[in-house]
């Protein structure tokens, strides 16, 4: 699926990834693909990224998550 | 006539002038680019942000919102006034600076008179300008541009939401040239707080498909929502500000420029009218000299 991380000064993360680990505001939560749409606020933590060539790790201070079929779209 | 040196060390001058004036207007040309692609690089994240708001757009209710939403009677007021931190640019501060004085004069006369506007200045010709004029002011962050970065902008923001929250104002505005291009800024006085439904609601990104579960539910979202449109916005309007003085320093130093070459040009004429002058005058007194002794 395809994941973006932005923020207001760059795109930290865009391209393909096998699921993302989020720190949402009632517990962490993990996305695979085929996910429920969802929309939710996230806390301050780290977000993963696991892709095929090994996994990445960013900071945020909090944001917004919004989920479709296959995209993931993090608002830091 | 003029004298041959003066002439000569007034053209030392001006293309020395010329010169800075060009390096001045090549700084400012990257300077552009970079402040443009900061502009660039966030729209994808504003875009992102009113098409989640669209979304939520039917449920904008609730008590922690009316805080940002609802116009209450206009007592304080706070003018956000953005302005360069050096000169050299035209009228870019001067514009500002009008401006402001024209809110001041007019749309909050009756506060200005009691002493209720305050204003924020960002960027240190606008701290300088109304320091002068006794104004009264929050100066925390006249130095914004410096290392202007999305944390900076965000926490200029943070300020004046808490602050319109605490009921410190009734009234938000700011006052900033928009970047139009690189040769035209807009300069533009807008309503920052309360929010106005409208504005907000209204946008070119399109609606997309809205069956979401909301987590932890639709409101909560709208809190963290909001504030941070509202921040990003103020971030926007600086990054707008820092892109236009670039421009408009641009313009200044390319006119400068070309006047510098237009003086060097008559002074040029100038100074080779007075040498040829004083070759003929020294040619007849030779000749006058030698007809003498023959």
């Amino acid at each position: 699926m395809q994941v973006e991380i932005l923020t207001p000064d760059k795109v930290l993360f865009s391209g393909e990834a096998t699921s993302v680990k989020l720190p949402g505001s009632k517990g962490q939560f993990e996305v695979l693909s085929n996910h429920a749409p969802l929309v939710s606020s996230l806390d301050v933590g780290s977000v993963r990224v696991k892709t095929d060539t090994g996994d990445q790790n960013f900071n945020i201070k909090g944001g917004v998550v919004e989920i479709t079929k296959d995209k993931v779209v993090v608002l830091a | 006539m003029a004298n041959l040196k003066e002439v000569r060390v007034r053209i030392t001058s001006v293309s020395s002038t010329q010169q800075i004036t060009k390096a001045m207007k090549l700084v400012s040309a990257t300077k552009l680019r970079k402040a443009q692609n900061a502009i660039v690089q966030m729209r994808p994240y504003a875009d992102k942000l009113r098409s989640l708001l669209l979304n939520l757009a039917d449920s904008m209710e609730g008590d922690s919102l009316a805080a940002y939403l609802n116009e209450r009677p206009v007592n304080n007021v706070l003018l956000i006034v953005v302005t360069s931190d050096r000169g050299l640019c035209g009228g870019f501060n001067a514009n500002v600076a009008k401006q402001t004085n024209i809110l001041l004069k007019g749309k909050y006369a009756e506060q200005a008179a009691k002493g209720k506007v305050t204003i924020l200045p960002i960027g240190k010709k606008g701290f300088e300008y109304f320091g002068r004029a006794n104004a009264k002011m929050f100066t925390d962050y006249r130095e914004a541009f410096q290392n202007l970065n999305a944390e900076r902008g965000f926490a200029i923001a943070e300020w004046v939401l808490d602050a319109f929250r605490k009921k410190q104002f009734d009234a938000v505005e700011i006052v900033y040239n928009k970047f139009k291009n690189a040769g035209t800024q807009i300069l533009t006085a807008e309503p920052f707080l309360p929010i106005d439904m409208k504005t907000l609601a209204t946008s070119k990104v399109g609606k997309t498909k809205s069956d979401y579960i909301f987590e932890p539910g639709k409101t909560e979202i709208l809190e963290e929502l909001i504030p941070r449109i509202l921040k990003t916005t103020l971030y926007r309007t600086l990054l707008d500000s820092h892109a236009s003085e670039h421009g408009a320093r641009m313009v200044a130093m390319d006119k400068a420029t070309d006047n510098a070459g237009e003086l060097l040009k008559t002074l040029r004429l100038q100074y080779n009218r007075a040498r040829q002058a004083a070759i003929t005058n020294e040619i007849s007194e030779i000749v006058g000299g030698a007809a003498a002794l023959g």
